[in-house]
């Protein structure tokens, strides 16, 4: 019993530890418990590759996935009050915010950016539900508020993803001032003649849900999310009957007509491509990187010229015009026409 | 009358002097005046202590009195020519949610509210004041017509929030209640809104998005009720009282917050002891409010009432 034995160990041994399994090398899927690689799972968009589980997606990564090349511009959100009720539940909520600001290394619960997806310019916010629950307080309203308007100063149309467990009660009444608040920014939108399409993920509840992510001229969720406006144990208690499997599920939404489509994320951003062009009123976009040259096909197409078109599969295709569902691809497929346009890690300036 | 769980003490000495008149009354030769007078000068003593500066949860307690008017009071009271319009056209007609052409000051308006009912077989007519979509849905259709017949919205709020129920979900409550929200900030008419009782979280927002909104003293407007908010931050929903105190629900409160324009005053002892003052007064300040928004055109009102949102939130409380 000395100083090593107690302390320098220990702290050898938590050190090597730590070094050997590094906590993010591998994740358990939430659904089937499958353990996944963790760079195989961020390149699937933390979809399980085992059994298609959507898992949580922070909004950087979302943003490195959707905009071309991964580049993207972080719109300035106006910093609201910092805790303007003094409000103290078991924690203080500075403190509270504070420790969210550490594990999710993000200023706020929403990332508002502009750029280009598939050509077409967009302006895009995420809701972060890793940061208190993506829950909607000053910040948050603020967010789609700036973003919304960025949208109407440049004509471009504004994809919204959420995510969030409703209001932020820290901020009170405030919270629930972002109903209205949030729905002036889809207003902006409306005014102005610009798509606003939201695109609901797990989970989207509460007051997010009764207002700015249930007023979208596109309605689109990503499998098996759980969208509501009451919880489920709420209602089984309200009730006191058990609610049917599936209940308040993307799904199940878009079977009572809460919903115009239930999208795969790996095919959202060719499904988002294909709306926003054609509300718009742009041409088809061209999509993927150009094929390789092959040698066989170049030589027939330097004997006849006409047949170039055919001599290109629709889906390596450079313009495939307007008649290809973006449903026929698979995920697979989609995966690697994007590929060429995709390094590594975003490219956000803001930070 | 009933009495709350703080006004036991207030119940005993006003049941005493009740009592002691009784036996007054049963023999004639009885002089009790002198005691009830002084019973009288304690009990009130007791009622302006108690309410001299009642706590978050205490209010929230008055807001839900029982007793205390109700939409349907209000709109019998200081409407004339009410003529319910009943529907959303869609699913049904909800009976949480009042509404129809009434006359304020002669001057036609559209009146929407929530009703809580005043006996269990109302109560349960009018599920506790809590609307569902086809609710909300009916507000919308009736701020519709308002608006295309330039005629101003009065919305009364009291609701503990909308109904958490399957066929609710189904038919899309958060939606309902997201355009509800968003029509009480596209209509080109004056929106004024009085919160009489419980403001609950979403289901009070998709009425109270107004160019004016008042709240009588002692009512409350919420994100979340301090039950609910309790339970999930203290994860014990009898530590009601704390967070009533920090969700900062009270008029006062927000009128600090400048969420609210107008506070209205009640009676002592709050509206339920008073009910007719208690309604007096709302029907001046929706009079008044609706006098501040006229001449205003629709561009002019709609306008404002994004700014005052938009504006909302830049003044915290002071520490």
């Amino acid at each position: 019993m000395n100083w090593i034995s107690n302390f320098v160990r220990p702290k050898i041994n938590s050190l090597f530890s730590r070094r050997e399994v590094p906590e993010n090398l591998w994740s358990k899927c939430d659904d089937c418990g499958t353990m996944l690689f963790h760079r195989e799972l961020s390149e699937n968009l933390n979809v399980c590759t085992s059994c298609g589980h959507h898992m949580a997606l922070p909004p950087r990564e979302r943003f490195a996935a959707l905009f071309d090349g991964g580049i993207f511009t972080e719109i300035k959100v106006p910093r609201p009050l910092a805790d303007p009720l003094h409000f103290r539940d078991q924690k203080k909520y500075p403190d509270r915010m504070r420790a969210a600001q550490k594990a999710t290394n993000e200023a706020e619960a929403m990332l508002a950016a502009e750029g280009e997806m598939g050509g077409t310019p967009i302006v895009a916010a995420a809701q972060d539900f890793r940061f208190m629950g993506g829950s909607m307080g000053m910040y948050v309203g603020n967010a789609i508020i700036a973003a919304a308007e960025r949208a109407v100063k440049l004509g471009r149309p504004l994809i919204l993803f959420s995510a969030a467990g409703g209001a932020r009660m820290q901020e009170g009444i405030l919270s629930l001032m972002q109903m209205p608040r949030s729905t002036v920014a889809v207003e902006m939108l409306k005014e102005a003649g610009l798509p606003y399409i939201v695109v609901l993920t797990h989970p989207t509840t509460g007051g997010v849900t009764a207002s700015y992510a249930m007023l979208g001229d596109v309605q689109i969720a990503e499998p098996n999310a759980l969208i509501c406006f009451a919880g489920p144990r709420v209602i089984e208690q309200t009730i006191r009957e058990k609610l049917p499997e599936g209940f308040q599920r993307a799904e199940y939404l878009l079977d009572h007509g809460m919903l115009d489509r239930v999208t795969h994320r790996l095919e959202l951003r060719d499904e988002l491509i294909t709306i926003t062009r054609m509300l718009m009123n742009q041409p088809p976009a061209v999509r993927g990187t150009l094929p390789a040259p092959d040698p066989a096909a170049l030589a027939e197409a330097a004997v006849t010229p006409v047949a170039a078109d055919a001599a290109v599969a629709p889906d390596q295709g450079e313009s495939r015009g307007g008649k290809a569902a973006p449903d026929a691809r698979t995920p697979e497929k989609g995966k690697k026409d994007e590929a060429g346009a995709k390094p590594a890690k975003s490219a956000g300036s803001g930070k | 009358m009933h009495y709350l769980e703080f006004e036991k003490p207030l119940a005993e000495i006003e049941g005493k002097a009740s009592e002691l008149r009784a036996m007054a009354a049963a023999n004639k030769e009885m002089d009790v005046s002198a005691e009830a007078a002084a019973l009288d000068k304690k009990s009130a003593d007791m009622l302006r202590d108690l309410y001299k500066d009642l706590s978050p949860w205490r209010k929230c307690l008055v807001a839900r009195h029982p007793d205390r008017p109700h939409c349907k009071d209000y709109i019998e009271a200081l409407f004339t020519e009410y003529t319910p319009l009943a529907g959303d056209r869609n699913f049904a007609d909800d009976h949480a949610v009042m509404g129809g052409l009434a006359r304020l000051d002669d001057r036609p308006v559209m009146v929407i509210g929530q009703e809580k009912g005043f006996d269990t077989k109302t109560r349960i007519e009018r599920n506790f004041g809590m609307a569902r979509p086809e609710g909300y849905r009916k507000a919308i259709r009736l701020m519709e017509l308002a608006d295309r017949f330039n005629i101003p919205v009065v919305t009364l709020v009291d609701t503990p929030g909308a109904y958490p129920g399957k066929g609710a979900e189904e038919r899309g409550q958060s939606e309902a209640i997201a355009r509800a929200t968003q029509k009480c900030l596209q209509i080109g008419v004056p929106l004024v809104s009085v919160i009489i009782g419980e403001g609950g979280s979403g289901g009070a927002v998709a009425f109270a998005t107004a160019n004016r909104l008042a709240m009588l003293e002692h009512s409350v407007y919420s994100v979340i009720s301090p039950e609910g908010c309790a339970s999930i931050l203290w994860k014990d929903a009898e530590k009601m009282r704390e967070a009533a105190e920090s969700l900062r629900l009270t008029a006062q409160d927000l009128r600090k917050l400048g969420v609210i324009d107008r506070i209205i005053d009640e009676p002592l002892g709050g509206a339920q002891r008073d009910r007719a003052a208690a309604i007096e007064a709302v029907g001046r300040t929706l009079s008044a409010m609706l006098k501040e928004l006229d001449g205003k055109d629709r561009a002019g009102l709609i306008a404002h009432r994004r700014q005052k949102f938009l504006d909302m939130g830049s003044t915290g409380l002071a520490a």
